[in-house]
C-alpha cells in the first residue's frame, strides 16, 4: 500500500516542481518590471496588471476557445495599462510610486467588475510539453510537465540579459535609466523610452496572469493572485535589476512556496503557519546578508525615485 | 458613533407604506395583514463571489429561493472581508436599504462584528451561519444557523474508501477551526466504515481562498498516494480541477462540483440553504420569533448530496444509499465511541455515541485516529 506513495522524496521533488508550476508569474511580472525600472520607471501597478491579465486571458480563451488568443489578448491588456502609467508618468511632479498603486487598485477593480461573468466557466488551458516520459513515477512525469510559458520565460530572461550588455536597445534603456540627462544630452527622449518601457512590461506582467487564470491552478477568481503580483516588483531589487536573477529568484520563490504543503503531506504537521512564511523569511535573510551600509544597492539605475 | 440615519424595521414599514399609500401603489401590500405578506428586505453578506462553485454560491442559490416568496426584497453585497468592513456593508443595508433581516453567511462576521452591529440595532434581527450562539451571552435578536454536515461527509467517505485503491485519501482544508476539523474526521469515519486501514491526509493551507496553494496541497496529497481527494475551502474549484487533471477521484462539497469532473466526482456534500432561508423569512413575516440557535441535517433540509457520479461501484452505492437511508430517520450517529484522537487520547468513550445535534461537537479540536495531520 505503500508503493504509491513516494514517502521523503515528495519534499524535494514538490519543491522542485513547485519551482516550476508556481514560479512563471512571477517570471513574467519581475522580468518586466526590471525592464520598467531599467529605464528608471518602477511600476508598483503590476499586481492590478497581473489580476486584470488574468481575467482577460480567461475571459477571451472561455469565448473564442483558444488559450493562445487569450494570452495574446492580456498582453494587449496589460501594455495598455503600462501606457496609462507611463503617460500619467511623464506629466512633471507626478509621482510613479503613487500612479502604481492607482493603477493597481484600478486594474483590480475593474477585473472584479468584468470578469464577474467568468467565475463559472471553465476555460481550455494552455498545454504543457511532457518531460518526464523517462521515469515510471506518476509524481515524477507529473512534476515534469513543463508549461510553455515557463520555457519562454526562461529564454526571455536570458535575451534580456544579453540585450541590457549588447544591444543599442539595452544601452538606450540603461543610459535613460543612469541619467535623464545624459540621455537627454544623447538625443535621447526619456519620457518615450520609459513610455515603451512600461507598457512592455505591462504587457509581461499580464502574461503573468494569464498562465495563473489558464493553466495552474487555471481557474478565474477574484483572489487568483493574492499578492504575487506585489512580490514580484520586490523580487526585481532582490534580483538586483538583473533578468536571469529575476528567474532565479522567482524559482526560489516557487520553491519555498511548496514547502508548506509538501512538510505536511509527509507527515510534518506542526507549524504549518511558520512554514508559510518561508518565501518571505527567506528574502529578508537574503537582503539583509548582501546589504552593505558603505554603498548603495549594486546595479541600481540611478533615476529611480527609491535610490535617489 | 451616532446614528446617522436611525431607521428600524418597524419605521421603515411605516415609511414605506406612507410612501407607498402617498403614491397610490397597492396599499394592501402592507395595510392587509391577512392577506398579503408583510414587505421584508432581507440582507446577504457574502465573504466571495457568489458564483465560485463553492461556499458563497450554496448561500446565493438561497438567496435566490426566498427572492421569490412574495413581499420578500433581497439586497446582496460580494466579496466584503471579514473586518470592519462587515460592519460598515450591515449598517449600510440597515439604514441605506431598510434591511430588517441580515445573513452575514462568513465564519469571521460573527464575533465581534456582527455582535456588535446587534447591540446597537437591537430591533433588527440577525442569523449567523455557523457561529455558536450562547444564550445569554450573545444578544438575543441574533442568532446563527448551520447544518450537520458532517453526515454528508461521512456519506462522500464511504464513496472514497469504496474508490481508493491506495487506501489513501486526501483532504485540502483552510483553517483547524471545529467546523473543519469535523468534516475530516467524518470524511475518515466514513471511509473506515468500509475498510478501517484507510488513512486520510490533511494539508491546511491557512486561508479560506488561496488557488495556488489549494492547487499545491492537492498536487503535494497525489504525490503520496492519496487518489480520492476532498475538501473544506471557500471555492472547491481548484482543488476538484487539479485532482481529476492528475486522475485522482473526489468527493465535492458546499455545491454541485460535478460538471467540473463529471468522471471523476463521485458524490459530494451539498448546502440546501433554500430550506432554511425560507423558514426563517416566513417565521418573520409572522411575525413569531426566529429561533436562535438552528440547526439541522440531512434529515432535516438543510444539507443534500449531490447525484453519485460513475465512478460509484455497484457496492459502494449500496452502502451509500443504506447509509443514507439511515441518516433520514435521525437514528444515525457518525461518532460512535470509542473513538481515540490521532494522539492516541480517548475522544469519545466506548458505549458513548455523540449524535449529530451534540453540542460537544460544534467545539471539536482534535482529529481522529487515521487521519495525519496536526491542528496546530
Amino acid at each position: 500500500m505503500e508503493d504509491t506513495g513516494i514517502g521523503l522524496w515528495g519534499v524535494p521533488l514538490a519543491i522542485l516542481a513547485g519551482a516550476i508550476r508556481v514560479s512563471t508569474p512571477f517570471i513574467f511580472v519581475s522580468l518586466g518590471e526590471s525592464m520598467t525600472e531599467r529605464s528608471g520607471r518602477i511600476n508598483l501597478g503590476l499586481e492590478g496588471t497581473l489580476v486584470f491579465g488574468a481575467m482577460t486571458a480567461y475571459a477571451v480563451a472561455v469565448m473564442t476557445g483558444s488559450p493562445w488568443l487569450g494570452v495574446l489578448a492580456a498582453m494587449a491588456a496589460g501594455a495598455v495599462f503600462g501606457l496609462i502609467h507611463g503617460w500619467i508618468c511623464k506629466f512633471p511632479k507626478v509621482n510613479d510610486i503613487a500612479i502604481g498603486i492607482a493603477m493597481m487598485q484600478f486594474g483590480l477593480g475593474l477585473a472584479f467588475f468584468l470578469g464577474k461573468s467568468f467565475i463559472q466557466p471553465v476555460a481550455p488551458r494552455l498545454p504543457s510539453i511532457p518531460l518526464g516520459g523517462w521515469s515510471d513515477l506518476p509524481q515524477i512525469q507529473s512534476a515534469l510537465n513543463i508549461n510553455v510559458l515557463f520555457v519562454i520565460g526562461a529564454l526571455l530572461a536570458v535575451a534580456l540579459w544579453w540585450a541590457f550588455r549588447n544591444t543599442r536597445v539595452g544601452l538606450i534603456l540603461r543610459v535613460v535609466g543612469d541619467s535623464s540627462d545624459a540621455a537627454r544630452a544623447m538625443g535621447l527622449n526619456p519620457d518615450t523610452v520609459r513610455l515603451l518601457a512600461t507598457a512592455a512590461g505591462g504587457s509581461f506582467a499580464a502574461v503573468g496572469g494569464a498562465y495563473l487564470s489558464l493553466y495552474y491552478p487555471g481557474s478565474w477568481n477574484e483572489g487568483i493572485s493574492s499578492g504575487q503580483g506585489l512580490m514580484a516588483v520586490a523580487l526585481v531589487i532582490f534580483a538586483r535589476w538583473n533578468p536571469i536573477g529575476c528567474f532565479l529568484a522567482a524559482l526560489l520563490f516557487g520553491g519555498a512556496g511548496a514547502l508548506g504543503p509538501a512538510l505536511q503531506s509527509v507527515g510534518v504537521t506542526q507549524g504549518y503557519y511558520l512554514f508559510y512564511a518561508a518565501p518571505y523569511v527567506l528574502t529578508l535573510a537574503i537582503l539583509v546578508a548582501t546589504s552593505s551600509p558603505t554603498r548603495s544597492l549594486a546595479g541600481a539605475p540611478g533615476a529611480l525615485s527609491i535610490t535617489k | 458613533m451616532t446614528k446617522f440615519l436611525p431607521m428600524n424595521r418597524r419605521s421603515f414599514l411605516q415609511t414605506t407604506a406612507a410612501g407607498a399609500a402617498a403614491f397610490g401603489l397597492a396599499p394592501s401590500l402592507i395595510t392587509t395583514p391577512a392577506a398579503a405578506q408583510t414587505a421584508l428586505t432581507v440582507g446577504f453578506i457574502y465573504v466571495g463571489p457568489k458564483d465560485d462553485y463553492g461556499y458563497n454560491q450554496a448561500h446565493a442559490e438561497g438567496a435566490a429561493v426566498i427572492k421569490a416568496m412574495s413581499g420578500v426584497t433581497v439586497v446582496e453585497e460580494e466579496n466584503v472581508p471579514e473586518t470592519v468592513d462587515v460592519q460598515k456593508t450591515m449598517e449600510s443595508m440597515i439604514n441605506l436599504d431598510g434591511a430588517g433581516l441580515i445573513f452575514p453567511t462568513s465564519f469571521g462576521y460573527f464575533d465581534p462584528h456582527m455582535l456588535a452591529i446587534a447591540e446597537k440595532y437591537p430591533d433588527m434581527q440577525f442569523r449567523h451561519c455557523g457561529g455558536l450562539w450562547q444564550e445569554g451571552k450573545n444578544p438575543v435578536n441574533t442568532g446563527s444557523y448551520f447544518g450537520y454536515i458532517g453526515q454528508g461527509q461521512f456519506l462522500n467517505g464511504i464513496t472514497a474508501g469504496y474508490a481508493s485503491k491506495s487506501k489513501k485519501i486526501g483532504f485540502v482544508a483552510a483553517k483547524p477551526i471545529p467546523q473543519v476539523l469535523q468534516n475530516i474526521n467524518s470524511f475518515l469515519l466514513g471511509a473506515r466504515s468500509v475498510d478501517p486501514t484507510i488513512t486520510c491526509q490533511v494539508i491546511f493551507t491557512g486561508e479560506w481562498s488561496l488557488a495556488v496553494k489549494e492547487a499545491e496541497a492537492t498536487n503535494a496529497l497525489i504525490d503520496q498516494g492519496a487518489d480520492v481527494i476532498t475538501c473544506h475551502v471557500d471555492s472547491p474549484k481548484v482543488v476538484v480541477e487539479t485532482a481529476a487533471g492528475r486522475g485522482a477521484f473526489v468527493c465535492g462539497y458546499h455545491a454541485n462540483q460535478s460538471p467540473l469532473a463529471p468522471e471523476k466526482y463521485l458524490t459530494g456534500a451539498e448546502w440546501a440553504w433554500g430550506n432554511v432561508y425560507t423558514k426563517f423569512v416566513t417565521e418573520a413575516q409572522a411575525g413569531t420569533p426566529l429561533g436562535n440557535f438552528v440547526r439541522g441535517g440531512l434529515k432535516d433540509g438543510f444539507v443534500k448530496m449531490s447525484p453519485l457520479g460513475p465512478g460509484v461501484s455497484d457496492e459502494a452505492r449500496t452502502k451509500f444509499e443504506a447509509t443514507h437511508a439511515e441518516m433520514m430517520t435521525g437514528n444515525f450517529a457518525v461518532y460512535k465511541g470509542p473513538i481515540k484522537d490521532n494522539k492516541g487520547g480517548d475522544v469519545v468513550m466506548a458505549g458513548q455515541t455523540l449524535a449529530e445535534d451534540a453540542i460537544e461537537l460544534e467545539s471539536m479540536a482534535y482529529l481522529v485516529e487515521g487521519v495525519i495531520g496536526s491542528t496546530s
